[in-house]
């Protein structure tokens, strides 16, 4: 072999395993995220930390019933307000939608979910929270909603598309107008595929913290009703973090590790079981 | 029923009070009305977000004009306020996270697309998605009581040792800054590139993959010089996306930049963001000017990530001709 050919074999062989070790690294980051959180959030995790509201300030013990449930009721708020919105606009963008205007809100949806989620803090404050004078669980559903909309219709949308037109031929075959054979027909055929969708976009927004911080803001008490402000696991875990005292990292790491076993659970149930069968193929 | 509720007739074009009500009187002008505006309230509120920007920061922007974008001060108390330290901070950390998290996600882009079995391939861009899903506030906890400790004592130090004649890596070990925060930040967008890239890598046409082997080269070569470059355009877009993202990334880097609006050479600085800014101080912020001055920092924010989104988007779509419905969620 010449000297040439041996420098490309070995050139070959290095490079391949080097973005091979790329590979490893950006994947066994979330195997380390994950058990480094195991290792310094379970042991604070107890019954306690989910039926009891947050200790007072120095006192240990404690726990954050109260951002447990307001995240909660972000979310279904973000979720009727978001979802509908989303799928009734992916129907009109794959079903309805003439030319010029669904290039429009597409446009508008890929860009809308590129808006960093702090801007779009901004803009409920402005519309929410400067009407109302306080901040409120609604502000922050109402934040969460937003950042739902264009993955849902996205979403939505190319889940339609994928329901072969002979059903759509069939049912007007049958006579059918067009709304029954949406309603009827077409979307159930892709329900599995936009619920994958919905419950993917709401598993993103439940991590979001900045948004809520000025809109939903921070409770250290149960929030009644939707008015008044209310705790969410994310603010309190940033709270937590960065607040002065031994006793609120331990907490910040627990409620991390339930925020975060919620988000991976969801994503990897939803992916698994609720794409099989679907065209929910990203690659 | 008596007409075809699809086909339009002459009458029901008219435009009479009896013409309109006949048209509603089909469901189908309903579901479409509702669908319409559904598709519209995106738009409106599209609209509205840059409207409400632009209009509540009107104040800051007459008082301040273009000289909010070079002036050093920000202080709430004298009513200054200058942006520059700000975008110095994001647009710093963003090149630190894109350095690292470029090299690392196209390479494991072209593992995934080129080398690895489907199965592995899969399996693999399903946790890297995993990863992207990591909310980012856990991302900041990691990097307060992981990162920052272990950049004061181990990394920051031997980088003083090693390139410490070089003014980015001079000055006190406080292990928080804009190095810790760009490497938070490249963890978070690593996943984004990687994926993205990947996709537009498979897009490549196997033909082109095939002649280049039938030609001699290597997997390597043929990888680096006949897919890569066939598939640039796309990974740029990858990488004008994970910069958008690392632009407005905001709880992570509030958590470890430091939270000083201070511009300084050495990446060992504790600095400040736009966001990060934002996530302080909105809550507080007393007075109207204040007020006025972050919102418009917000206004900034909107239209780097809007510019450098929709470029990203005509470069994947170029590629692979398939479109932004391939995204990471």
């Amino acid at each position: 072999m010449s000297a040439r050919l041996i420098w490309r074999k070995t050139l070959n062989v290095t490079m391949l395993s080097l973005t091979g070790l790329c590979a490893l690294l950006t994947v066994s980051a979330l195997f380390f995220i994950l058990g480094y959180l195991i290792w310094n959030g379970g042991k604070d995790l107890s019954w306690n930390f989910f039926t009891r509201l947050p200790a007072p300030v120095g006192e240990a013990g404690g726990g954050m019933a109260n951002a447990i449930v307001g995240s909660l009721k972000l979310l279904l708020l973000a979720a009727l307000f978001g979802v509908p919105i989303g799928l009734l606009g992916g129907v009109y963008l794959a079903e309805f939608g003439g030319r010029t205007l669904p290039f429009l809100v597409r446009y508008t949806a890929d860009l809308l979910n590129g808006v960093p989620s702090i801007v779009i803090g901004i803009f409920a404050y402005a519309l929410v929270v400067m009407p109302m004078h306080h901040f409120s669980t609604l502000a922050g559903g109402f934040a969460l909603g937003i950042m739902v909309i264009p993955t849902v219709l996205r979403n939505t949308e190319s889940f339609l598309r994928d329901v072969p037109s002979a059903l759509r031929e069939g049912s007007f075959a049958l006579g059918a107008n067009k709304w029954k054979m949406v309603a009827t027909v077409v979307l159930p055929a892709a329900s599995r595929g936009i619920l994958t969708g919905a419950l993917l976009a709401l598993a993103r927004v439940a991590g979001e913290t900045a948004p809520l911080l000025f809109t939903a803001f921070g409770n250290r008490y149960w929030s009644p009703g939707w008015m008044q402000p209310t705790s969410s696991l994310p603010v309190i875990i940033y709270t937590y973090a960065t607040g002065p005292y031994e006793d609120w990292h331990r907490q910040a790491w627990a409620a991390g590790l339930v925020l975060l076993g919620l988000v991976l659970v969801t994503n990897i149930l939803v992916r698994t079981f609720l794409s099989r069968g679907t065209s929910f193929e990203r690659s | 029923m008596a007409t075809t509720p699809n086909a339009a007739t002459p009458a029901d074009l008219a435009w009479s009070p009896r013409a309109l009500l006949r048209r509603m009187r089909g469901a189908d002008e309903i579901a479409h009305l509702i669908t319409l505006i559904a598709a519209a309230t995106l738009l409106l509120i599209t609209i509205l977000l840059v409207y409400q920007l632009w209009v509540l920061s009107a104040e800051a922007r007459t008082k301040f004009g273009w000289s909010f974008f070079v002036t050093k001060t920000w202080d709430p108390v004298a009513g200054q306020f200058g942006a520059l330290p700000f975008i110095y901070g994001t647009l710093v950390t963003s090149a630190v996270a894109l350095l690292l998290a470029v090299p690392l996600g196209v390479g494991g882009a072209i593992f995934l697309a080129e080398l690895a079995p489907p199965n592995l391939s899969s399996s693999l861009t399903f946790v890297s998605d995993l990863l992207a899903a990591v909310p980012s506030v856990i991302y900041g906890l990691l990097g307060v009581f992981l990162l920052v400790p272990i950049m004061r004592t181990t990394i920051q130090p031997a980088l003083k040792k090693t390139l410490g004649f070089l003014p980015l890596f001079q000055g006190p070990a406080y292990g928080i800054g804009f190095l810790t925060a760009g490497i938070v930040l490249a963890i978070m967008i690593v996943p984004f590139v990687l994926s993205v890239s990947r996709e537009v890598l498979l897009a490549v046409a196997r033909d082109q993959r095939e002649a280049a082997l039938a030609l001699g080269a290597t997997k390597w070569e043929s990888t680096w010089k006949v897919v890569v470059p066939a598939a640039r355009i796309g990974i740029f877009g990858s990488v004008f996306l994970a910069l958008a993202r690392a632009l407005g990334e905001t709880m992570a880097v509030t958590m470890v930049i430091g939270n000083n609006p201070k511009i300084a050479a050495s990446l060992f600085s504790p600095g400040y963001s736009i966001a990060a800014v934002l996530a302080n101080e909105f809550s507080e912020a007393t007075g109207n000017l204040y007020l006025s001055a972050l919102i418009e920092l917000g206004l900034v924010l909107f239209l780097l990530t809007f510019v450098l989104n929709g470029l990203a988007r005509l470069l994947i779509v170029v590629t692979t001709a398939r479109g932004s419905g391939a995204l990471p969620t």
